[in-house]
């Protein structure tokens, strides 16, 4: 994964397999750059998974969650097309900007 | 009434390193079916699912062991459940609604929701303190004979 900080957007290039063995790690590195930059937007960029269960659904959410929290949002980018069912069942593009 | 082209079962620690171990061998298992990139993604995602839950759920991150056993039919049907001697669950109907989880925090609740949409067929038993077992069933349409599967014309 790639953290990049640039004008108080935090982006995040995902990669490889988000299952919830490998979504811990990704959490723990996201929390600890949001906390220590405090960005007005997250950016989770998709375009590099190549699999992701619902426990990426959950990665979403408490990112959301942690965003809203400290006044920012979310926003989630390049979703490829095998991810897109199952961001569609999970309605997370309801609480995405 | 259709056979069994082949068969495979699976054991293995509930450690979530193997979430992944468990989805990729069941992936394999069924690469002969010739699948299209989305069923593969379809099997891969619902294995994942129900393993998930039997580490997360089953033994509640203790030790235990998982159980996959696969069989294909040879009219392309895929039947695989997903055994663990777990913890059991006391309301079914409850623990598959979506967007129901009893961890919260991280977990999104949509375990058996994707298993459903994932995959054409769903059923789930369990006993409390005897463990939890999830069969799941999809078809995948033929486009190629199956290795192994040599017809004479």
């Amino acid at each position: 994964m790639k953290i990049i900080y640039d004008k108080k957007i935090l982006t995040a290039e995902l990669s490889g397999e988000i299952d919830h063995h490998s979504a811990r790690s990704i959490r723990q590195a996201l929390d600890a750059d949001i906390e220590k930059y405090r960005p007005k937007v997250l950016v989770l960029d998709f375009g590099r998974v190549k699999f992701m269960d619902s426990s990426g659904i959950g990665l979403i959410m408490g990112r959301y969650r942690m965003m809203k929290l400290i006044g920012g949002t979310l926003r989630i980018e390049n979703v490829p097309e095998h991810l897109e069912r199952l961001i569609a069942l999970s309605g997370v593009r309801q609480i995405t900007a | 009434m259709n056979n069994i082209v082949n068969e495979m079962t699976l054991s293995f620690s509930s450690r979530s390193m193997n979430e992944n171990f468990a989805r990729t061998a069941v992936s394999a298992f069924v690469l002969p079916l010739d699948p299209t990139i989305t069923e593969l993604s379809d099997i891969k995602t619902a294995v994942s699912e129900a393993v998930t839950n039997a580490v997360i759920h089953g033994y509640e991150y203790g030790e235990g062991i998982i159980t996959v056993n696969a069989k294909i039919f040879d009219n392309g049907r895929i039947v695989i459940k997903i055994k663990d001697k777990g913890k059991g669950i006391e309301n079914i109907p409850q623990a598959m609604e979506p967007l129901f989880s009893t961890v919260g925090g991280e977990r999104a609740g949509l375990g058996f929701a994707v298993m459903q949409s994932f995959m054409d067929k769903l059923k789930v038993t369990s006993k409390v303190n005897c463990g939890t077992c999830v069969t799941m069933e999809k078809y995948i349409i033929r486009r190629s004979r199956a290795s192994g599967d040599d017809e004479n014309p």
